[in-house]
């Protein structure tokens, strides 16, 4: 193949480029650059029109230089007028330009759109590529308003080529990522599966496939059948497409990982060909190589990842599962650095799985080894992640003693995450406590400076909680403090543990208790303010402890360097405590300073900081088991209040846990009035629907609030056929884990729910997209059922969905003459249903319109003869039928209240019996002025047609309908 | 990343591919998402601080912010694809190797010079194999042919 020679066609460019990379320093090469700028500026001002060439030249000039990290603040036009050039050449040049140095400046975006829009219907396949690639690259907003219907389009078009099509798919993905609300669900989607199963193809399947799947319609397909075809083919098979004797590397993952986005089908003829299809993989991976390349060991094992991720997605066949831990146990002892890190990495995964965890535990030896002997820090942090994610009780003191000991020598990046992982291991596994003990004190003496506050604050709570191991660590500390040189930590720890149960080792006259004190004593003066403090506290408690020890320290406390120490704190706890020694009795000295009460119980505040501070991988093991922890502390059934605060709050976890409050109770009882009306409502305890109800004539908003979580919704229908955009916005600065999200709908409709990642950052937001089929007409909303962890706490939130039948309403123009012919032809008492109530807010013309639409009929202007009277029409689409459906809301400002009830009223029993189904909406939040009733035929006969009347009377407040009803 | 990472977690893609020498200066740079000018900036020289530092007996993949950097050098140019941290690294390596191979061929034994007089070819390279964050074309064959279709039009 022709190579491409310097600056293939624009010598003025290669000169300038060469001229740049010759000067010696950066004032020669801004002094050049000026010069060149001068020189372009002028060209672009001449009276001369420039040509084709020379602008192009120029413009690639300019944006050679804007590469160089120079301003540019000219030359946009240039670029604009060069995209209406018949070059190919000089088009690609402005389209660079526009793409490089995106301008939000609205008079260019109008003629770039202008631009853009003439190559999209040039027909020219050059040309239409370029124009998709720059939408492509920029995304912006304006171009996705401008082209986001057109693309669509250009993608399914019979006549479209192949390459275009790819650049459509792809440039509407990232339209779509930029402004989703803007890609619209329509005919073209089942088209673009038609695409998807198009095997002529590979190229565009390629790219159609990352689209988003609520792109895809409902009924698509999830596995698609060709997936097997591939990964059992022949690497001649696909010719282009095969690298390294790998047939189609990257469309396989691409859809294998695609397959992760939907639960394992139902089918079992599909799941058993899917099932064949990740054996093939793996048998592949014993084959051995057909090439000794590392390309096509490296493509071959990008498949075999995927499918053990979509193997580990699935969790439910253990024979795969074990397949796939022994295939990544052999990968830990291969010569690729790489493939060694990406087997530990995925076993990770499957050490979760209850399937494989035993599996995993096997290769123990080999994981240590790598901890041990890796070179790259990036490799043995992922083997403590291993070992921290397969340590169950069967292993843990292995696991921890090894943990310990590479810490020794551990890189400081990492050494406080794995501080905070032996913390874990430590508590959760500890069968007897005085281990526990010992290995906390363990990791202050190898890593003190790592060992935060949450890990001291945490033995001290366990060592308060737990009376067993009390004197145990009280021995400990005392032998620890003996150490010549100890960290810090181990004084704070070693002074609040003798501070509190010195006793218990005080009958042995090695440590006496003034043996206690000197050693605490001696360590005072290389400590912080805060550790001082601590001990300060420490004394006055050996004073009630230990009354022979009440001289000595009183001496202390009397010294200058602490009644007089320039540190408020200090000074002022060692004046109260002296006070306090010398005034107060033996009984009110025992009172005030009696042992700490238990901690009450909480989550470890260690866990929640390497929630904080790690993914997901590494901490969702111990977040099933909170059942241990409490019986490891005690606190279960001596801990106190958990909301009283404390009197030592800042030894327990600095963060207080938000009160794990699921669904909060509907603050919509002022609704129930409203409600009951509903009968059959799918209403059950803890659904809260509070947001249910504001959203009957409206589809965007929020949905739900509470102090941990807010559900924004955003919505569009179409005929029978609605997606729901769900929004999770943690409000916290904490991890959802296990973050879980299920729709449960009645049988008339049908929903299909993309599964999120489980874990939601603090402050961060996901989406969610919800596709739904109306089959027929319905009563019940679908639930939305969400589960997550917050703080190891489970948070269970029910909601209902508003999706109510009226969203499936398409507006129905007609003429008045039609209107009432048609309203007169429905007189049959069941199809008519009519409805008195009062609004309980002005009867604002406006407002109501507003919700009139909102409701999704169609608003018929000069229809009724009574001017003040609103009548709609449109027509309910399911997809077993369609029903047409009339609509007059009488406001009466004033009269007749009276009358127009008991009227209702006797119809209202007529209708429920006549009836088998009678859905009430209500307005309500701001809106909350009528009510509506519908009736429904009972025959589902097509097209027939369903009358509503709606009678609106105003609040009862207003003082004519006083008078009436006196 | 971290200011438009909100909901990023969604949708896996490329964040942004970098072609860097070991001096540190950049030889393509492109960007699937929004940064500002400054950002940007601060993420060329981030990747080359993480990368150039790594010697052969490393993995070629390295934690970077939220999210990881695949990379892998050719003589003196790193070739660098951020991506989401679930992403699948050999994919995305040998995606590398692939792109490069073109490139090779293509320019007829690449080297750093024919990238630097040639970056607003290198565009139109990427453009045909990397599209919005995702792969668009794997088979060399494809696109060296459609490269040379381009080459010949005026």
């Amino acid at each position: 193949m022709p190579a491409v020679s310097k600056g293939d066609g624009m010598r003025g460019l290669a000169v300038f480029i060469s001229d740049i990379r010759n000067c010696k320093s950066k004032e020669a090469e801004i002094k050049r650059i000026n010069k060149e700028l001068a020189n372009i500026r002028s060209k672009f001002k001449g009276d001369k029109a420039l040509d084709g060439y020379s602008k192009k030249k120029y413009v690639c000039k300019l944006l050679f230089i804007f590469l160089l990290g120079h301003d540019i603040d000219f030359g946009h036009m240039e670029a604009v007028n060069l995209l209406s050039s018949n070059k190919y050449t000089e088009k690609q040049i402005g389209y660079l330009f526009i793409s490089v140095l995106v301008n939000s400046n609205s008079e260019l975006i109008r003629l770039i759109n202008n631009a853009i829009k003439n190559d999209l219907s040039s027909r020219n396949p050059t040309f239409m590529c370029l124009a998709l690639h720059c939408i492509a690259n920029v995304g912006s907003r304006e171009m996705a308003e401008a082209f986001a219907g057109e693309i669509p389009r250009i993608l399914v078009a019979g006549d479209t080529m192949d390459s275009v099509k790819q650049s459509a798919a792809l440039c509407l993905l990232r339209l779509y990522k930029a402004s989703p609300d803007l890609v619209l669900m329509g005919e073209w989607t089942s088209r673009v599966v038609h695409l998807l199963n198009d095997q002529s193809c590979m190229s565009v399947q390629r790219s159609i496939l990352p689209l988003p799947h609520c792109l895809y319609p409902l009924d698509f397909n999830p596995s698609p059948p060709f997936l097997l075809q591939i990964v059992s083919s022949a690497s001649t098979d696909l010719q282009d497409y095969t690298y390294y004797f790998v047939p189609a590397p990257w469309l396989s993952c691409k859809l294998l990982r695609l397959l992760q986005c939907y639960p394992p089908p139902e089918d079992g003829a599909v799941k058993g060909r899917l099932v064949e299809c990740l054996e093939t993989i793996l048998n592949k991976a014993q084959e051995p190589p057909k090439s000794k390349k590392v390309q096509h060991s490296n493509a071959k094992n990008a498949i075999l990842f995927e499918a053990i991720s979509l193997i580990i997605h699935y969790d439910s066949e253990p024979n795969l599962l074990v397949r796939a831990c022994n295939q990544l146990g052999q990968f830990l002892q291969h010569r690729e650095t790489n493939l060694r890190y990406l087997a530990l990495e995925s076993m990770c995964t499957l050490a979760s799985s209850e399937f494989s965890h035993e599996a995993v535990k096997t290769h123990i030896e080999t994981v240590i080894n790598a901890l041990k002997t890796e070179r790259d820090v990036s490799v043995r942090q992922r083997a403590a992640d291993l070992l921290y994610a397969m340590c169950d009780r069967s292993n843990a003191k292995q696991i921890v003693a090894e943990m310990l000991s590479y810490l020794e020598t551990a890189d400081y990046s990492i050494r406080e995450e794995m501080v905070l992982k032996v913390a874990i291991l430590a508590e959760k596994y500890a069968v007897d406590y005085s281990w526990y003990v010992d290995t906390i004190l363990n990791l202050i003496r190898i890593a003190g400076d790592y060992v935060s506050e949450e890990v001291w604050y945490r033995v001290i709570q366990i060592v308060i909680n737990r009376d067993d191991v009390q004197g145990y660590a009280a021995k400990t500390v005392f032998e620890a403090l003996q150490a010549p040189a100890c960290h810090e930590n181990m004084v704070k720890v070693g002074g609040y543990i003798l501070g509190e149960f010195g006793n218990l080792i005080a009958g042995d006259p090695r440590s006496s208790p003034l043996v206690q004190f000197n050693l605490l004593h001696s360590k005072f003066h290389l400590c912080s303010v805060p550790t001082r403090a601590l001990l300060l506290s420490a004394y006055i408690k050996f004073i009630n402890l230990f009354p022979e020890t009440k001289a000595t320290i009183q001496e202390v406390l009397r010294s200058d360097s602490q009644i007089r120490n320039s540190d408020v704190e200090l000074q002022q706890r060692a004046v109260e405590y002296l006070k306090l020694s010398s005034i107060a009795s033996t009984d009110v000295l025992a009172t005030v300073l009696e042992e700490m009460p238990p901690f009450p119980e909480r989550e470890s505040s260690i866990l929640a900081k390497l929630k904080k501070k790690k993914g997901p991988g590494a901490v969702s093991v111990e977040l099933e088991d909170g059942k241990e922890r409490g019986e490891l502390n005690g606190g279960g059934d001596r801990g106190g209040d958990a909301s009283t605060p404390s009197p030592s709050a800042d030894l327990l976890g600095l963060r207080s846990t938000a009160p794990a409050s699921g669904a909060t109770p509907s603050a919509g009882s002022l609704l129930v009035d409203v409600f009951s009306e509903a009968g059959p409502s799918a209403t059950s305890a803890g659904v809260n629907d509070d947001g249910f109800l504001r959203f009957v004539c409206k589809n965007n908003g929020v949905l739900f609030e509470n102090q941990l979580l807010q559900i924004g919704i955003k919505s569009e229908y179409r005929q029978n056929l609605g997606r729901m955009y769900l929004f999770y916005g943690n409000k916290t600065s904490v991890q959802f884990v296990s973050f879980n999200t299920t729709v449960s709908c009645p049988g008339e409709l049908q929903s299909h729910i993309l599964q999120l990642e489980p874990l939601v950052e603090g402050g961060a937001q996901v989406q969610q997209v919800i596709n739904i089929e109306c089959l027929t007409d319905f009563i019940d909303a679908p639930l939305l059922n969400i589960k997550f962890r917050y703080g190891g706490a489970l948070q269970n939130i029910s909601l209902k969905l508003p999706v109510t039948i009226n969203k499936f309403f398409q507006p129905t123009e007609m003429a008045a003459a039609d209107f009432f012919q048609r309203w007169k032809q429905l007189s049959q008492p069941q199809q008519e249903a009519q409805k008195i109530f009062k609004a309980s807010h002005g009867m604002d013309t406006e407002v109501l319109k507003a919700k009139l639409l909102g409701l999704g009929t169609a608003l018929l202007e000069n229809v009724d003869p009574n001017p003040e009277n609103y009548v709609c029409a449109g027509v309910i689409q399911t997809k077993a039928q369609q029903v047409g459906c009339l609509l007059r809301l009488e406001p009466n400002a004033q009269a007749q209240v009276h009358t127009h009830k008991s009227a209702v009223n006797s119809n209202l029993q007529v209708f429920t019996q006549m009836f088998n189904v009678i859905q009430v909406w209500a307005f309500a939040g701001p809106l909350n002025d009528f009510h509506i009733l519908v009736l429904k035929p009972f025959q589902h006969c097509f097209l027939c047609m369903l009358v509503v009347i709606i009678v609106l009377l105003e609040h009862k407040s207003s003082p004519q309908s006083k008078i009436f009803h006196s | 990343l971290v200011a438009t990472g909100v909901g990023a977690k969604t949708y896996r893609r490329i964040r942004f591919i970098l072609i860097q020498n070991r001096a540190g200066k950049t030889r393509l740079a492109k960007w699937y998402m929004q940064f500002d000018d400054d950002e940007k900036q601060k993420l060329i020289e981030e990747v080359h601080a993480v990368v150039t530092v790594r010697d052969a007996k490393h993995t070629n993949f390295v934690e970077f912010r939220n999210f990881k950097i695949i990379y892998r050098r050719y003589a003196g140019l790193y070739f660098c694809i951020c991506v989401d941290v679930t992403d699948n690294n050999l994919a995305y390596l040998e995606g590398i190797h692939n792109f490069v191979e073109v490139l090779n061929e293509y320019f007829h034994n690449v080297c750093e010079l024919d990238l630097v007089f040639n970056f607003y070819k290198v565009y139109t390279v990427v453009d045909e194999m990397f599209l919005a964050g995702e792969i668009r074309e794997t088979s060399q064959t494809k696109v060296l042919k459609q490269l040379l279709m381009l080459q010949s039009l005026e």
